[in-house]
């Protein structure tokens, strides 16, 4: 067995559902289809899937996916917390899995009804109790409230701009404009769209949030050694990892030394640490975008750039197609769709295979994140 | 102890619901007292509150007196969809004050111009990182909250 999971394990199967404010089937129905879709991509039995992986905050459990697809014996299941911070670390769970003998076939998917079911932040039973009454009483009340409050101090200390925020907006997308599966794939934003959009939370405005979408995907996993004789390229996981700094407190992490830099700086120590390559040799990243001012903090966390240089880092294209680093190929959380992260890992896939609307030519290695504010993760993936 | 369906009644402000660590640093509250959780055995101040110590492990703290002075560290303006009673004064100012007397430690509140303002009484061209803030206390549902007014210069 692999006493390291770099590349022992590959994704040779992703699957998605289209994307949009409100379709009529159910999540069970649509974790399914993206499910067998992946499975179909990778020429694999439903019968032959003996492992499965989810995160939090998804309503369709193991048991469900597993009964209604048809798959064999499971022998292994993981749920990882954090919603959008656990979609990397389903893969990493897999390929842990698989290269050490627990699992053969692995699944990772996610399935959300979110352009046209509740809003999380509305329900206010939960979150009360601690850290809840810390911060909801105030007014504190949904995520982009609570990012923002970071988002603002980060353009006092480090100049960043509301101008720094469409740049990372506007790469997003461009990349949709290129997707025809992207909800935003025939609406261009302009600079006066965006300067002239209603305010959330300000300093944050209507296009620096993520889209409300309903849709799934799914990826499947196996072994390097089976993924030769699978229908697809297969795009290994070079490299994984979790963060969960120390004194962090999930999205209101207000109280620890340095706010600033957040559970993305712990995951990216240990994913470097296991990796042939660094930062400078990553081809094209896929970096979790529920909100604008996590792309900067992301690019200085993974270090792409040095603490505070993340809003200059973004200035003359450089996250643009052709660019110092092209991110988020697909559109993004911010234009293709919000399904928690998990259209980046697929999008990630896509560009090492070659089939991306948005293609980097060439493109052999990709980071891609999960949700940076809050205990995260990251894989990365080369060709 | 306010169960989270009270807080929802009707249209008001959600209340604090506090937990078993937590409870300390209301009933001072409700005394216009601001304290922070103390470990007796090294010293060092924490927040939010939590039964050990993350520094050396006790289980013994106490609740110090704070001066309630602290500076504007972030804010953010929410403007709707929000929950109703917060929509009512929206947009209104959530800040986040940085204690004068242990800086690390970072309480979110509200910038009023006196402890019974509404969330909005004060103009947004106040807000300013680094102002000077004093806490206050008023009576939100029948508990003490802190606000916060800017200091007299
Ligand atoms: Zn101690």
């Amino acid at each position: 067995m692999a006493a390291t999971l770099k590349d022992a394990t590959a994704i040779v199967g992703i699957g998605q559902t289209a994307f949009a404010k409100r379709l009529p089937s159910s999540e069970k129905e649509l974790a399914c289809r993206a499910i067998l879709a992946a499975l179909a991509d990778a020429g694999i039995a439903p019968s032959e899937v003996d492992a499965f992986a989810s995160y939090t905050m998804e309503e369709t459990d193991e048991v469900e996916v597993a009964k209604a697809i048809g798959a064999g014996d499971v022998t292994f299941f993981s749920k990882v917390g954090y919603g959008g911070g656990g979609s990397c670390a389903t893969v990493g769970h897999l390929a842990a899995a698989i290269a050490t003998g627990q699992a053969t076939v692995g699944v990772a998917w996610r399935s959300r009804k979110r352009g046209s079911g509740p809003r999380p932040w509305k329900n206010t039973a939960v979150q009360l109790p601690t850290p809840g009454q810390w911060t909801r009483p105030f007014g504190l009340l949904r995520p982009a409230d609570e990012i923002g409050m970071l988002a603002r101090r980060y353009m006092h200390e480090y100049g960043a701009t509301r101008d720094h925020l469409f740049n990372v907006a506007m790469a997003c997308r461009n990349r949709a404009n290129e997707n025809p599966a992207a909800m935003m794939y025939e609406r261009p934003l302009t600079r006066e769209m965006y300067m002239s959009s209603r305010m959330i939370s300000e300093p944050l405005c209507l296009f620096d949030n993520c889209l409300e979408t309903d849709g799934a995907l799914a990826c499947v996993i196996v072994s390097a050694e089976r993924a030769r004789d699978c229908r697809q390229k297969p795009v290994y996981v070079h490299s994984a990892a979790q963060g969960l700094p120390a004194q962090h407190h999930g999205m209101v992490n207000y109280w620890n030394d340095d706010p600033l830099s957040g559970p993305a700086w712990t995951a990216a120590r240990h994913l470097w640490k296991q990796a042939d390559f660094g930062p400078s040799d990553v081809d094209v990243a896929q970096i979790y975008d529920a909100f604008t001012p996590l792309i900067p903090l992301s690019l200085e966390g993974y270090g792409f750039c040095g603490r505070g240089e993340g809003a200059a880092f973004t200035e003359g294209g450089a996250l643009e197609l052709g660019g110092r680093l092209p991110i988020n190929t697909g559109g993004g959380g911010l234009s293709e769709a919000y399904v928690h992260g998990f259209n980046l890992i697929n999008e990630g896939v896509k560009q090492l295979r070659g089939t991306s609307t948005a293609q980097v030519p060439d493109a052999a290695t990709c980071l891609v994140t999960a949700g940076e504010g809050v205990p995260t993760s990251a894989i990365l993936l080369r060709a | 102890m306010t169960t989270a369906e009270e807080t929802t009644a009707g249209e008001s402000l959600l209340l604090p619901v506090p937990d078993e660590d937590g409870a300390p640093f209301w009933e001072y509250a409700a005394r216009g007292e601001l304290r922070v959780q103390a470990c007796t055995a090294c010293g060092r101040l924490r927040f939010p509150p939590r039964p050990c110590c993350p520094h050396c492990q006790s289980f013994d703290s106490e609740w110090r007196r704070t001066s309630g002075r602290g500076r504007i560290w972030s804010w953010v303006r929410p403007h709707p969809p929000l929950l109703p009673a917060y929509a009512a004064q929206a947009p209104y100012n959530v800040i986040l004050v940085e204690l004068a007397d242990a800086p690390q430690i970072r309480l979110a509140g509200n910038l009023v111009t006196s402890a019974d303002a509404p969330l909005n009484s004060v103009d947004p061209a106040r807000l300013r990182i680094g102002a000077r803030v004093q806490a206050v206390f008023t009576e939100v549902g029948g508990m003490s909250v802190p606000r916060w007014v800017l200091e007299k210069a």
